[in-house]
């Protein structure tokens, strides 16, 4: 089902109304939002507005682009002009940004129909969609567990038929572990390839917008439609992408693919999981790829380094929420005592825990021990990733060790919630790309993801890795 | 200290909470205790390690110094800016005394 490809060539035919697509969506929305709550606001207005727009385009014969009449769900991370951003925070709650994110600028101007602000782990921290200040997202395949984070929000939007395409970031894994855990396609793009203006910094040598959709192509599409430079991030790469699009059918016959071994046997990787990443890799055989087995063997370190670098980076970037320029204030006597108070009120506890963990690893006489060694550590991983894309084009472990897990199973344990993450992080440290595709189902029927990596910018090849997959997912 | 062995204390996270701004109540200080010692335990596998002779990462991608033209362009509308902060007045944002009167 590629229902975004769909409804664009649709729309832009004339065959469907851009209007009558959203009703049909906003319908879905009604009936089970208030049991998964994927959104901190849905846009219904604003939408019906936009979608009637693009409708007026098609009628006096122009075309509204290649996303006409599309509707997507914005991670509220993303700024929206005008339209409450909370980052599922209380420090942020009734904030509205005076620009907009370049990414939602261009799926606007690509005839987009923006359908609401979905809910996320505060500031894009966590791994469950749990650690938001306005409730949980529950996962549409079964509402008793997560829908995975940090992206949940999005990644259960999607799930549920609410719009279908949708946006998140990823800085260890936000995009895949919950398009793993909800059974959708999610993307992490090469460091660089999309622009990150508008996105609420959480770890910028780590953050990265992408997408997610029902299939590869819709995929595809909206990162076609996002990826680029931008004069107004100095971290875009300036190099304009090769388009997805067209390349997505060509087949993996005599690609290489390498099975990394330190993620297949990670710890707490479900049988079931392992089992789907095996049959995974005999799909790909069968259509003409080889696969062997690869050793990556610096990923076991991946965690930890990720763990002292990510919350380092969040503790200066959320620096800025300080109750002078947006936001929460809570009052005192002295700019000092209304900052700390601001914050203590207005930070939940996961935040807490990782502003304190990035401070300390950054404070005097602890610097060297962790920040630094986390810092050469990255470069090991770079170095490791180099040599298996020397032997390899792709390669494929599990997304997330689990399938999705019941509410509440890892809220009191932060190690055991931040191991979610052990196979997607080593992708954020070196920069390349990465995207989980649904490959079957594991325990308790639930959807089981397989992540294929690729080296940076290597995301056509990575594209059509994952159409080979989704071609013979059953 | 500086081999990151010690066990982080309770003095260590009042000491952090400071320098991080956050007014912590006694019980999150209890819980960050905990929660910090857990993590860094974890972290002790890098610690550990002897990387003398690689170079750190920053940032993945080679660039250096991105720069515009010096071209004049749009910025955001002032009186938008403002309407979003706490307090302003008088066109700039508003804050409780910075200098001790005395």
């Amino acid at each position: 089902m590629s229902a975004a490809t769909e409804i664009a060539a649709a729309v832009r035919a004339g065959r469907r109304t851009a209007r009558d697509v959203l009703e049909e969506h906003l319908a879905r929305i009604d009936a089970r939002e208030s049991e998964v709550h994927a959104f901190n606001l849905v846009l219904a207005d604003e939408a019906r507005a936009a979608a009637d727009a693009v409708d007026a385009l098609v009628a006096s014969g122009a075309d509204p682009g290649p996303l006409a009449g599309v509707p997507v769900a914005l991670k509220d991370n993303l700024c929206t002009r005008g339209v409450p951003t909370t980052c599922s925070s209380r420090i942020l709650a009734g904030w509205r940004p005076p620009y907009d994110a370049t990414v939602v600028q261009r799926v606007v101007a690509a005839g987009g129909v923006v359908a609401g602000k979905t809910n996320l782990d505060e500031f894009a921290m966590g791994s469950s969609t749990e650690n938001s200040a306005f409730g949980p997202t529950r996962n549409p395949r079964d509402v008793s567990r997560v829908p995975g984070g940090s992206s949940g929000g999005s990644a259960a939007a999607v799930a549920a038929g609410f719009a279908p395409l949708a946006l998140g970031s990823d800085t260890g894994g936000s995009i895949r572990q919950p398009a793993a855990l909800c059974g959708t396609v999610g993307v992490k793009p090469t460091y660089g390839a999309v622009s990150r203006y508008g996105l609420v910094a959480f770890a910028s040598s780590l953050d990265q917008i992408g997408p997610f959709a029902g299939s590869v192509a819709d995929a595809a599409l909206l990162l076609d439609v996002i990826a680029g430079p931008d004069p107004l991030d100095s971290t875009s790469s300036p190099r304009v992408p090769a388009a997805l699009g067209p390349g997505l059918r060509d087949g993996v016959a005599g690609l290489r693919v390498g099975l990394i071994d330190e993620l297949v046997d990670a710890e707490g990787v479900e049988p079931e999981v392992r089992d789907a990443v095996s049959r995974a890799a005999a799909a790909l055989e069968a259509a003409g790829a080889t696969v062997e087995r690869v050793s990556v063997p610096s990923v076991v370190y991946g965690l930890s380094a990720y763990y002292l670098i990510a919350p380092a980076e969040a503790s200066s970037n959320l620096a800025r929420y300080d109750g002078v320029r947006y936001g929460l204030r809570v009052d005192g006597d002295d700019v000092a005592t209304m900052n700390a108070r601001t914050r203590d009120v207005g930070f939940g506890p996961e935040v807490k825990r990782r502003i304190m963990l990035g401070t300390y690893a950054l404070s005097a006489g602890y610097y060297d021990a962790y920040y630094g060694k986390a810092q050469r550590v990255r470069t090991l991983i770079t170095r490791d990733f180099a040599r298996a894309y020397e032997r390899f084009d792709a390669l494929l472990s599990p997304t997330s060790p689990t399938v999705a897990f019941p509410l509440g199973a890892k809220a009191d344990n932060p190690l055991a919630m931040y191991l979610s993450d052990v196979c997607t992080i080593p992708t954020n440290l070196a920069g390349h790309a990465a995207a989980s595709v649904p490959f079957g189902t594991g325990r308790d029927g639930l959807p089981v993801g397989v992540q294929v990596l690729v080296d940076a910018e290597q995301e056509p090849t990575m594209f059509r890795v994952m159409q080979a997959l989704e071609e013979r997912a059953s | 200290m500086t081999d990151g062995s010690a066990p982080i204390t309770r003095a260590d996270v009042e000491h952090v909470a400071r320098l991080a701004r956050l007014a912590l109540t006694d019980a999150e200080v209890e819980r960050l205790t905990a929660d910090l010692a857990a993590v860094l335990d974890h972290a002790a596998d890098v610690a550990a390690l002897d990387l003398d002779g690689v170079p750190p990462t920053a940032h993945p991608l080679p660039l250096r110094n991105v720069l515009r033209d010096d071209a004049v362009r749009p910025s955001l509308d002032r009186d938008e800016v403002l309407a979003a902060a706490p307090v302003a007045e008088d066109g700039r944002f508003r804050v409780p005394r910075i200098l001790d009167p005395s």
